[in-house]
Order: C-alpha cells, then sequence, then structure tokens
C-alpha cells in the first residue's frame, strides 16, 4: 500500500487528478526566496477555478493573495510572477510577519 | 455570458498556441518521473512560461546544460540566469523512503513517526508471528527474507535502511544490500562488541572497508535512548540528518546502483 496520506497531499498530483476531472488549475511556484522564507523554493501551492486550492507557498500568511491572483490566471490564461515582503501593518497587504520575502510564479494548467 | 465563454475559449487556445500556460504532458510526465522514484527537473522559461521536463541524463546543451547538471547534484531548486533570460529549474528528487528489517517493538514506534515525518515507510521480517497487520496497521508489510522482497523491490540512493533483527541471518543480507544500492543511510541494531562481530561477517563478503565504515551502529544518535519508543526517534533523528547530509553529496548515477 501506498503511503495514501502523503500520495493525496501532494500538490502536483493533486493538479493532475483536479486536471483529470475536468476542473481548471492553476499551479502556483515558490521560486526565489530571501531572508526566513516560510516555505523552500520550489514549494507549491495548486488551485482550481472555485478557489480550492492544496498545498502551500508560505506558512498561510500570503496564501488568500495568491488564490485570489491565482483565479484570475486561470481565466486570463498568462502567467503572473508575485512579490510578497513583510507585512505592512499600515496597508491591507498580504505580507510575511517573519520577515522574509518571496517570490511566486502563477501558470495556468493547460 | 455565452459571448463571454467564447471569448474565454478563445484566449485559451491562443494561450495555448503560445504555450503561456503549464503543458499538461509536461505535468503528467512529470508525476510519472516522481511515481517511479526517479529525479526530474521541470524547466520554466520565466519570461514566456514555456516548461519542459529534463530526466537525469537527458542531454541539455549549453549553459542551461550546466545549470542541469549542476541542479541534480544539489537537489536544490532555484532560478538560473543564462544570457539574460531566467529560468526556474525545480528539482524533483524522491522523497525519502525508510525500509526496516525486523517487526520488532522499536519498529512499531517509529512507523507512525516516519510517516508523520513524511517517510514512506516499510517494514521486512519474514518471521510472521512478529509481522502481522495487528502489530502494523496501515504499513506495508513484507514478511518474506529481506534477499527475496529486495530482489523484486532493490534498494536506492534515495532509501534509508534500518537493521533492527539483531538476528545475522535477517539483518546481514539486507546491510549487503543496502551498502551496495548506496542507501544514503544505513544503520543496525545492536552493542559495539555485537557489531565488531557483524564487520567481521561483512567482510567475507564482496564489500570495501569504506562502505562497511558507512554503517551507523550502534544504531540512532546518542539522546541516551532506552525504551523502544526512545530508541525509535533516536534512529528516526539520524535518518533525518543523514538525508539533509546527503543532499549535499553528489547523486550517484542511477546505472552504477546494485
Amino acid at each position: 500500500m501506498q503511503n495514501s496520506t502523503e500520495q493525496t497531499l501532494d500538490p502536483l498530483t493533486i493538479a493532475e487528478d483536479w486536471m483529470a476531472g475536468g476542473r481548471d488549475v492553476a499551479i502556483a511556484t515558490v521560486v526565489e526566496t530571501w531572508g526566513s522564507a516560510p516555505r523552500p523554493v520550489g514549494s507549491h501551492l495548486v488551485i482550481d477555478g472555485a478557489g480550492n486550492f492544496e498545498g502551500s507557498v508560505s506558512g498561510g500568511c500570503v496564501e488568500g493573495a495568491v488564490i485570489a491572483e491565482a483565479m484570475d490566471v486561470i481565466v486570463q490564461g498568462r502567467p503572473r510572477m508575485l512579490e510578497f515582503g513583510v507585512a505592512d501593518e499600515t496597508a491591507w497587504q498580504a505580507g510575511l510577519s517573519c520577515g522574509g520575502r518571496i517570490k511566486v510564479y502563477v501558470e495556468r494548467l493547460g | 455570458m455565452a459571448g463571454w465563454t467564447v471569448l474565454r475559449r478563445a484566449y485559451q487556445s491562443l494561450c495555448r498556441a503560445a504555450r503561456l500556460t503549464v503543458d499538461p504532458y509536461c505535468l503528467k510526465k512529470l508525476n510519472e518521473e516522481r511515481r517511479n522514484r526517479r529525479a526530474a527537473i521541470l524547466i520554466t522559461d520565466l519570461a514566456d512560461g514555456r516548461d519542459r521536463v529534463i530526466k537525469q541524463g537527458d542531454p541539455v546543451a549549453g549553459l542551461l546544460g550546466d545549470a542541469v547538471r549542476q541542479a541534480f547534484l544539489s537537489g536544490k531548486s532555484g532560478v538560473a540566469e543564462i544570457e539574460g533570460r531566467s529560468f526556474f529549474l525545480n528539482v524533483h528528487v524522491p522523497p525519502p523512503r525508510l525500509v526496516v528489517v525486523g517487526a520488532v517493538h522499536i519498529s512499531q514506534a517509529l512507523a507512525p513517526m516516519a510517516k508523520v515525518a513524511g517517510f514512506d515507510m516499510e517494514i521486512i521480517d519474514p518471521r510472521t508471528a512478529f509481522a502481522t497487520p495487528d502489530r502494523f496497521p496501515d504499513i506495508k508489510l513484507h514478511s518474506e527474507w529481506p534477499q527475496d522482497v529486495l530482489a523484486t523491490r532493490p534498494l536506492d540512493p534515495y532509501t534509508a535502511l534500518a537493521a533492527v533483527t539483531h538476528d545475522p541471518k535477517i539483518d546481514d543480507p539486507a546491510l549487503e544490500s543496502a551498502l551496495k544500492s548506496g542507501c544514503f543511510y544505513v544503520g543496525a541494531l545492536g552493542s559495539r562488541k555485537t557489531h565488531a562481530r557483524r564487520v567481521d561477517r561483512l567482510r567475507a563478503l564482496d564489500l570495501t572497508e569504506e562502505q562497511i565504515g558507512t554503517i551507523h551502529a550502534p544504531i540512532g544518535l546518542d539522546i541516551g535512548a532506552a525504551s523502544p519508543a526512545e530508541i525509535a526517534i533516536a534512529v528516526l533523528a539520524q535518518v533525518i540528518q543523514a538525508f539533509h547530509a546527503r543532499e549535499l553529496q553528489p547523486l550517484p548515477q542511477p546505472g552504477k546502483t546494485a
């Protein structure tokens, strides 16, 4: 028996399953980090057209913003590079409370 | 609404023509490599989103080829700047597997912890009284001799092997196979005296002193572990330590594994 928990938690496997099930899918990938970033380069968050998601690109700090952008990417098709820095308490912007900086690349699947 | 859908479809087909999106074929190919425990790199051209899957050993020319070889060696993902273009190399190496020889009390404690830590663990023990699903729920169990199991499910450099039966008839063939397969971790339960006798036996096999010297024995990090659960923690911690140390070493070529 495969380790079923690990198997179903794997974002890229989920992306393939979602696509096979006819869903629109976007894949977000951490491509660069500076300072104390919560998830390493190469980490994935996968998002479907309804806003369902699996995986992570941070400790939960910027996922909301990435999901919103990903839903745009699903509609428009053009990939986007997102950059997140330290949380700005004066603006309602997503940010990383840990003080790191990350770049996230979002692409539509298919 | 219908007009919007048509517009969206037209845009989507335009994007497909320009290949701005992740090619589903690339994802399928990448996932197939990952399922088969083979290293692969997904290269994305960050200017146009074009993707490419590179398997270990695939020829890639020029400076990008150098970056690919370096990425396979280090196992680290990252951006490579080549002739004014940015490429993201996402390196996928197989998830670590932990093979435990011996369906003993230590293994019962180790099984749930290894799973939580992200290891795909399996147990080999020909003694059917030990290797029962009741004692090991939710884990791959092989109640056969290690040499028989490993003949069909070979070990590889992404696998750790812990031999904990205390019985040379069972442990030794597994240790021999692990050392010849380049497992990133090989550990064996037993005191220094027991291990000295084991080393004498292994010398009689076709193994180098260097290979035999890599066995972690007595097994586990030295945290004064006494109970089976504590020994399991010491073993798992040592496996994790070896796994991260391994990332700094060149990955063995797939063809070289026994």
